[in-house]
C-alpha cells in the first residue's frame, strides 16, 4: 500500500509516528523535511549557550537512528512544491510521492518585522536548530546582544545570553515582558530580576530600523532612542505555516485547520503541531503538540471503521526557563474574570477567577513555583 | 510505589513498570533515575516532571 507521509521532523511529526508505530509496525512511513532530520528538543536552544553546550550537542538523534528506531525513509533537504489532493500525491525537487494518508507537521515560522535600514539581513532567528547554529556561529567576538521581543523565546534568551557574559537589551512594544500570558505584575517580577542581572529594558516601544554603524549595528526605536549592538536576534512572536495547505485549498485560518481528531478538511490530510488550529485554537506549546500527536497517532494505526479519537488537553502548563525568576503560567482560555495576584516580589501567585470564584488559570513566579504541584492539581483541564 | 508526569508533555512514568525499553528496570524510583535522563516522549529535562495524585 502507498505510505503514510509525514512532512516535517521535528516534535510534532517524529512524536506522532512513534505513537503510529506503538500500534501498526507495517505500514511503510515516509517524511519529508526541508532540514537535516535530527530530532531535538526546541525548548533546549533557549538554554544552551550558559549551559556551554554547541548546537550540535542539542541533536538527540540523527535522521539516519530515527529512520531505523521507525522503521521509515526519511527524506531530507527537500522542499515539497505541491499537494495534489485528487491524486493523492506530492510534488517536491523533481520527484512525485504517493500517499496513502498525509499528515502536515511543517511547524510554525518566526514573524520577521518590517525594519528600514542597511543591516536588515543581519537580524538572527532562532526557530530552529539549523538557525540557531547560525547565531552561535556569529556571535564570534560580540560583546552586545539586542533582542527584539520580550516574550517567552525573548526572555529566556536574554537570561539564557546574560549568563553567558554578554551585555543584553531587549525591546518590546508591550509595556512589560510577557505580556501575552502574565498580568502586569507578574511579568515586571521578571523584568525587575533580569534587570537586577543586567538586562537593560526598552519596553513600550518598537524596533524599526537596523542599520550598520563603524563595526557594530544600530537598532533604532520608535521613539528616536538607539541601542548600540554587535548582534540583533529576533524573537518577536511566530505563525502558523499554512501556504502549502493553502494552495492545495485546504481550509486555513491561524493554522491548517483541524478538528479534534486532527483531521483537515481533506478526508486524507491531517495536520498536528504549530501549523495546526485544533478546534479553533492555535497552541504553539509542547503540551498540546504532543496530545495531538498521541491522538493522531493512534488515529493513523486505526482500521477504516474505527471511531477516530478526539485530541484532549490536560493540565500542562507553560514554563519560561528565565533562571533568574523561572515562570510556570498556565493561561485561561476565557477571559472573563480577574487575576488575583499574592506574594511579595518576585515570588508571586496569581490566580485568574471567574465570578463564582472558580480558579481558570494561575501564574507562579520566582520561588513560588516550587508550588506549582498544587496549582496543577486544582486547575481546570484545557480541553476535555 | 508512585507515578510522574512530565508537566510538559503529559508522559507518565509509574514507578511499578519502570522504562525497560530505556534501560530502567520495573521498581526504579524516581530519585535513583540519573539525572540527564530526559522525557523519551518530548526530551524535557527531569525537573520539569512531578509527583501525581494517587486517586
Amino acid at each position: 500500500m502507498d505510505p503514510i507521509i509525514i512532512i516535517g521532523t521535528g516534535l510534532a511529526g517524529y512524536g506522532t509516528a512513534r505513537e503510529f508505530r506503538k500500534h501498526d509496525k507495517a505500514t511503510p512511513l515516509v517524511f519529508v523535511t526541508r532540514d537535516d532530520g535530527a530530532s531535538y528538543y526546541k525548548p533546549d536552544l533557549s538554554e544552551a549557550h550558559a549551559k556551554d553546550q554547541q548546537p550540535d550537542e542539542l541533536i538527540k538523534k540523527d535522521a539516519e537512528a530515527m529512520a531505523a528506531e521507525l522503521d521509515a525513509t526519511i527524506l531530507t533537504h527537500r522542499q515539497v512544491e505541491a499537494i495534489d489532493r485528487e491524486k493523492h500525491e506530492l510534488r517536491l525537487n523533481g520527484e512525485t510521492l504517493k500517499y496513502s494518508k498525509l499528515v502536515l507537521a511543517f511547524g510554525a515560522e518566526p514573524i520577521v518585522l518590517t525594519l528600514s535600514g542597511d543591516a536588515t539581513q543581519a537580524v538572527h532567528q532562532v526557530n530552529n536548530l539549523a538557525d540557531y547554529r547560525t547565531f552561535r556561529a556569529n556571535l564570534g567576538e560580540a560583546k552586545h546582544i539586542a533582542v527584539l521581543g520580550a516574550g517567552l523565546i525573548g526572555c529566556e534568551f536574554a537570561n539564557d545570553l546574560i549568563e553567558g557574559g554578554y551585555q543584553v537589551s531587549v525591546a518590546d512594544p508591550a509595556g512589560w515582558p510577557l505580556s501575552q500570558l502574565l498580568p502586569e505584575e507578574c511579568g515586571n517580577a521578571v523584568r525587575k530580576e533580569l534587570h537586577r542581572v543586567g538586562v537593560e529594558w526598552h519596553l513600550g516601544h518598537a524596533a524599526i530600523g537596523v542599520h550598520e554603524s563603524g563595526s557594530q549595528l544600530e537598532v533604532v526605536l520608535d521613539n528616536d532612542d538607539t541601542i548600540r549592538t554587535d548582534v540583533v536576534l529576533s524573537a518577536v512572536g511566530l505563525r502558523a505555516v499554512t501556504g502549502i495547505a493553502d494552495k492545495a485549498g485546504l481550509k486555513i485560518d491561524r493554522g491548517v485547520v483541524v478538528d479534534r481528531t486532527l483531521r483537515t478538511s481533506d478526508a486524507h490530510i491531517y495536520a498536528v503541531g504549530d501549523c495546526a488550529e485544533v478546534d479553533g485554537h492555535w497552541r504553539p506549546y509542547v503540551g498540546p503538540l504532543m496530545q495531538c500527536a498521541r491522538t493522531l497517532g493512534k488515529t493513523l494505526a486505526g482500521s477504516e471503521g474505527d471511531t477516530p479519537g478526539q485530541v484532549k488537553y490536560p493540565t500542562l502548563p507553560i514554563i519560561v526557563k528565565t533562571h533568574v525568576c523561572p515562570v510556570i503560567v498556565y493561561p485561561p482560555v476565557s477571559h472573563h474574570g480577574e487575576w488575583k495576584i499574592e506574594g511579595k516580589t518576585p515570588d508571586l501567585e496569581a490566580t485568574f477567577v471567574d465570578e463564582d470564584g472558580r480558579m481558570l488559570g494561575f501564574a507562579l513566579t520566582g520561588e513560588a513555583t516550587n508550588k506549582r504541584r498544587d496549582y496543577l492539581k486544582d486547575a481546570p483541564a484545557l480541553m476535555e | 510505589m508512585k507515578k510522574w508526569q512530565c508537566i510538559v508533555c503529559g508522559f507518565e512514568y509509574d514507578e511499578a513498570q519502570g522504562m525497560p525499553d530505556e534501560g530502567i528496570e520495573p521498581g526504579t524510583k524516581w530519585a535513583d533515575i540519573p539525572d540527564d535522563w530526559t522525557c523519551p516522549d518530548c526530551g524535557a529535562p527531569k525537573d520539569d516532571f512531578e509527583m501525581m495524585e494517587v486517586d
